[in-house]
């Protein structure tokens, strides 16, 4: 079993009944067999609204020499409109988002559809430690250290057939827990896309934690996108189902405002939001009032990587 | 009693600021100092607007014409966060002229915020009593400027959010509220003058 049981366990880690009861049922409704028993960080043994270590991971599979963002900046400032428009309201509200159990549905044009507990899905790989830059569209950044698993290896074990072209992500759709929902934010669920090249390229992966442990709600728990090199609202949360499907799948900021937000969506500092510059960003946390903003890096610094993704496209266009 | 009013009503509208200050002394703010400064001084620069366009509609609804100083107050209030929403977003710029030249021009959003707040200007300079009397008959309709910078701090404020739902359509709501009220009003005086002249 790829997540072991710490050795010593603290009483706050220890399951209470209730999520004992709650499993159970769980466990009738899949049919049991696909789940251990065993403590697992991914049922939410300490409740949906804290976290559990993550062991065994390769620490700084990937990293930047730059200074990682603090786990408070990184969970107090969030845009996750399924909380609310905020930035502190998904740590707010988040809160009380149930993330265990949790199916996965992978389907499409494949040849191995299934719907996957997390547990599942994220066990027969490697979890690997990726220190990222995260660039928001709204011009700000932070550096983000994530640990998770290449989306390459999931993709590959559904097999996906030849008319694949794109990967469509599907967020919890959930109003009772995620109130921002009920209001016209967006288009409901929320829902994100890659082309297969992108989706297949080494650096995207599915997250599962941060900072050694689980993923917080407001990060998107217990399993999200994370694209470097694109805007941050590409990098989906709380995954419920990715699909393979053979047209660009209709995004929801892409719907929502065409003109602004596009299915590429590479950080690109050439290209302005109509409404400001994408040439500067904010690094949260870096000189405080009066510090000065950062140049912002074609593809967010990961060009050397990712750009001959894009050769011959025209991104002024293709933003 | 009515002597504790002002002084109650000066410390109510300041107390938005006091409140930014201390959360800015006690690490209060968000991750994001600048932006949740330019964020809280903005809105209540519209919340003061707002407010002290509802003053003369108030007035005429409720015949209560104690409010009627208030509405300097609450427009001066209204420069006051306004200014520090301009002086935040050039912080948040490193005072560098070409950016803001640049934004100023190039983005509708900013343009209109920042003709809000120049519009505000000769309002704010013209409040004092001695103007009032200078001016005489000029100061009411210089005033009315104001009815375009509420405006124009509604479709600034529009424009730069990222979806147009929620608060920005409320506050939209409020101002073609007050404003419509004003135009029905001029327009019913009008057309009673109207058969007398016919």
């Amino acid at each position: 079993m790829l997540i072991r049981k710490p050795d010593g366990i603290r009483s706050s880690e220890i399951t209470d009944e209730r999520h004992y009861v709650r499993r159970r049922e769980f466990i009738k409704v899949v049919g049991g067999a696909a789940v251990a028993l065993g403590a697992s960080p991914f049922l939410g043994a300490t409740g949906p609204a804290t976290q559990s270590p993550i062991p065994n991971y390769k620490p700084k599979a990937i990293t930047v020499n730059e200074k990682l963002n603090t786990f408070e900046e990184i969970t107090s400032y969030n845009n996750f409109y399924e909380f609310g428009t905020g930035k502190e309201d998904p740590q707010r509200h988040a809160g009380r988002l149930t993330t265990s159990p949790w199916v996965v549905k992978v389907d499409g044009l494949c040849g191995k559809p299934a719907d996957y507990h997390l547990e599942d899905l994220i066990k027969p790989h490697q979890l690997e430690e990726r220190i990222y830059r995260l660039r928001c569209v709204e011009a700000w950044s932070m550096v983000v250290p994530w640990i998770g698993i290449p989306l390459a290896a999931v993709i590959k074990r559904a097999e996906p057939t030849s008319k694949a072209t794109f990967v469509e992500f599907t967020t919890l759709h959930r109003p009772s827990e995620m109130f921002g929902q009920k209001q016209p934010a967006l288009v409901w669920p929320y829902v994100e896309g890659l082309r297969m090249d992108e989706a297949n390229h080494p650096l995207a992966i599915l997250a599962v934690g941060l900072y050694g442990k689980t993923l917080m709600n407001q990060n998107g728990a217990p399993v999200r996108l994370v694209v470097p090199w694109k805007y941050g609202f590409k990098s989906i949360k709380s995954i419920v189902r990715i699909r393979f499907v053979d047209r660009m799948p209709k995004t929801a900021w892409n719907v929502s405002n065409p003109g602004e937000y596009g299915f590429y969506s590479n950080v690109n500092p050439a290209v302005d939001h109509p409404r400001w510059t994408q040439a500067r960003e904010r690094r949260i946390g870096e000189g405080g009032l009066f510090g000065q903003r950062r140049a912002t890096l074609m593809f967010n610094g990961y060009g050397d990587q990712v750009a001959s993704l894009y050769a011959g496209m025209d991104l002024k266009k293709l933003y | 009693m009515p002597r504790l009013i002002k002084p109650f009503v000066f410390l109510a509208a300041l107390s938005p600021f006091l409140w930014l200050v201390f959360r800015a002394l006690t690490d209060r703010l968000t991750v994001n100092p600048i932006e949740d400064i330019t964020l809280t001084t903005g809105i209540w620069a519209l919340r003061m607007l707002v407010i002290s366009l509802a003053i003369t509609p108030l007035r005429r609804l409720s015949g209560w014409n104690r409010v009627i100083p208030y509405r300097r107050t609450f427009g001066l209030f209204a420069f006051f966060y306004a200014a520090l929403h301009l002086a935040t977003y050039f912080l948040d710029q490193g005072f560098g002229l070409e950016f803001i030249v640049a934004d100023v021009l190039k983005r509708r959003f900013i343009t209109v915020g920042m003709l809000a707040f120049v519009l505000m200007v000769p309002l704010a300079i013209t409040s004092t009593k001695g103007w009032i009397r200078r001016l005489g008959k000029r100061w009411v309709t210089l005033h009315r400027l104001v009815y375009i910078s509420g405006v124009l701090a509604v479709v600034h404020y529009l424009w730069k959010v990222k979806i147009s739902a929620g608060p920005p359509v409320y506050y939209a709501v409020i101002v073609g509220v007050l404003l419509g009220l004003r135009v029905f009003w001029a327009l019913r005086k009008r057309s009673r003058k109207a058969p007398s002249a016919a």
